[in-house]
C-alpha cells in the first residue's frame, strides 16, 4: 500500500511523528476496529479513529437517538432524532474521513451474537453503558482472543483499562462478576457530564492507535481512573487473577452469557 | 550498525524532489522515501533554499538518520544526501 498526496496531507501531523511515520499510518489504514456503542463513549473514539485514518471501523448499536444524548454523543446531531445511532454515525464519520470504510450493525451485543461481532477485528472498545454488557464484551474479547479497552462513565468519575490476550488481566480478573441489579447506578439514573465521555473515549481511541501503531505501552495491568472534579488521574496496578473464571487456567465460562441489567427505577 | 559512507563519494539509491511543496509535506515526503528504502541506504533531496533547508535536515537528524552532504545547486535549490538510520523507535 502506497500513500497518496491527499492522505499524506491529510495524515502529515501524525505521519511527523517518528513513533507514528508512513509505517504507522500504513497500519492505521489496513486496521479494522469495532466500536461497541455508538454513545457518549463511542462518539469520540469513533471521530477520532477515523480522522486518524482507521481502514475500517464497525459501530455495533441497536438504538435510536434521542434528545438525552445530545448533551455528550457527539456524532448525533439535532436534526438526527429519531434515527437509528449507526445510521447517524455512520453519515458524521463518512463526512469527516472518506478514507474509512465504516460498517454498521443496528444490533444490540448480545450472548448470541457477540461473538460473531468481533470476529474479523483487530481491536474493540467498549463503549457500553451497563454491567452487562462490559461482562459480555470481555468474556467474548478473552474467548475469542482480542484486544479491546474497557472504559466507564459515571457523574464525574471514569476508568479504563486495556486487555491484550496473554499479556495482562482482564476485567474480571478486577471485577469477578456484575453487580446484582439494582445495586449501582447507570448513566441515566445518576447522571454523566459530557466531556467526561470526551475524555474518557479519547482515551480509548488513543489505546487502540497505539495498539496498531505498536507504539507506547498500554493500559494492560492496570486501571486508570479519573476524577473530573478533583482533575485527577490514578493509574492502579491490576495482577492477573489465576482462578479467574474466563483468563484463569481453569476458565469456568466458556461462552459469553447475558446478564441482567440494572434497572431505571431507582430512586435517590 | 551499518558502515561509514565517505560523502564525497556517496551515490544516492533513490532521488526525490520537495522543490514544490511546503512545510510539513517537505519533510513528510521525506520520511515516506526513506522509508522505502533499506538502512543505509542512500536518498538525494533536491529542496529550495530557505526554510527547507534549515528544517528538513534537523528533522531527519532528530529522526536518526544521517545528514550526508547539504550542496547549493546555485540556482534556489539545494541537494541533500541522508543515509537511513536503522529502525529509529
Amino acid at each position: 500500500m502506497s500513500l497518496t498526496d491527499r492522505q499524506l496531507e491529510r495524515y502529515s501531523r501524525q505521519i511527523i511523528l517518528k513513533e507514528i511515520g508512513p509505517r504507522g499510518q500504513k497500519a492505521l489504514l489496513s486496521a479494522r476496529v469495532l466500536i461497541i456503542g455508538a454513545g457518549g463513549l463511542g462518539s469520540p473514539a469513533a471521530m477520532y479513529l477515523a480522522a486518524a485514518g482507521v481502514g475500517t471501523l464497525g459501530l455495533t448499536d441497536g438504538d435510536a437517538v434521542d434528545l438525552t444524548n445530545l448533551q455528550r454523543q457527539i456524532l448525533h446531531a439535532t436534526p438526527d432524532l429519531g434515527r437509528p445511532k449507526t445510521e447517524s454515525a455512520l453519515e458524521t464519520l463518512a463526512a469527516l474521513n472518506p478514507d474509512v470504510k465504516v460498517i454498521t450493525n443496528s444490533v444490540k451485543a448480545s450472548a448470541e451474537n457477540i461473538l460473531e461481532l468481533i470476529s474479523g477485528y483487530d481491536f474493540i472498545i467498549d463503549g457500553t453503558d451497563n454491567f452487562s454488557a462490559k461482562f459480555l464484551i470481555n468474556d467474548a474479547c478473552v474467548i475469542g482472543k482480542k484486544p479491546f479497552t474497557h472504559a466507564g462513565i459515571l457523574r464525574f468519575s471514569g476508568q479504563l483499562m486495556t486487555y491484550v490476550p496473554g499479556a495482562g488481566p482482564c476485567y474480571r480478573c478486577l471485577f469477578v462478576a456484575p453487580p446484582p441489579p439494582d445495586t449501582v447506578p447507570t448513566c441515566r439514573q445518576a447522571g454523566v457530564i459530557g466531556a467526561l465521555a470526551g475524555v474518557i473515549g479519547c482515551l480509548e481511541a488513543m489505546e487502540a492507535i497505539k495498539y496498531l501503531t505498536g507504539t507506547g505501552s498500554l493500559l494492560t495491568g492496570s486501571l486508570l481512573t479519573y476524577d473530573a472534579l478533583k482533575t485527577e488521574f490514578r493509574k492502579i496496578a491490576v495482577p492477573i487473577r489465576h482462578n479467574c473464571a474466563v483468563c484463569g487456567k481453569e476458565p469456568t465460562i466458556k461462552t459469553p452469557t447475558d446478564y441482567e441489567s440494572a434497572q431505571c427505577d431507582v430512586k435517590f | 550498525m551499518t558502515k561509514k559512507t565517505d560523502p564525497r563519494t556517496a551515490e544516492p539509491d533513490a532521488e526525490l524532489d520537495i522543490c514544490d511543496v511546503v512545510c510539513p509535506m517537505t519533510f513528510v515526503k521525506a520520511k515516506v522515501a526513506l522509508d522505502d528504502l533499506e538502512v543505509g541506504q542512500i536518498l538525494a533531496i533536491r529542496l529550495n533554499d530557505g526554510e527547507p533547508t534549515e528544517n528538513v535536515p534537523r528533522s531527519l537528524k532528530e529522526d536518526g538518520h544521517r545528514v550526508l552532504k547539504l550542496t547549493d545547486n546555485r540556482d534556489g535549490t539545494y541537494r541533500l544526501l541522508v543515509k537511513k538510520a536503522p529502525d529509529y523507535f
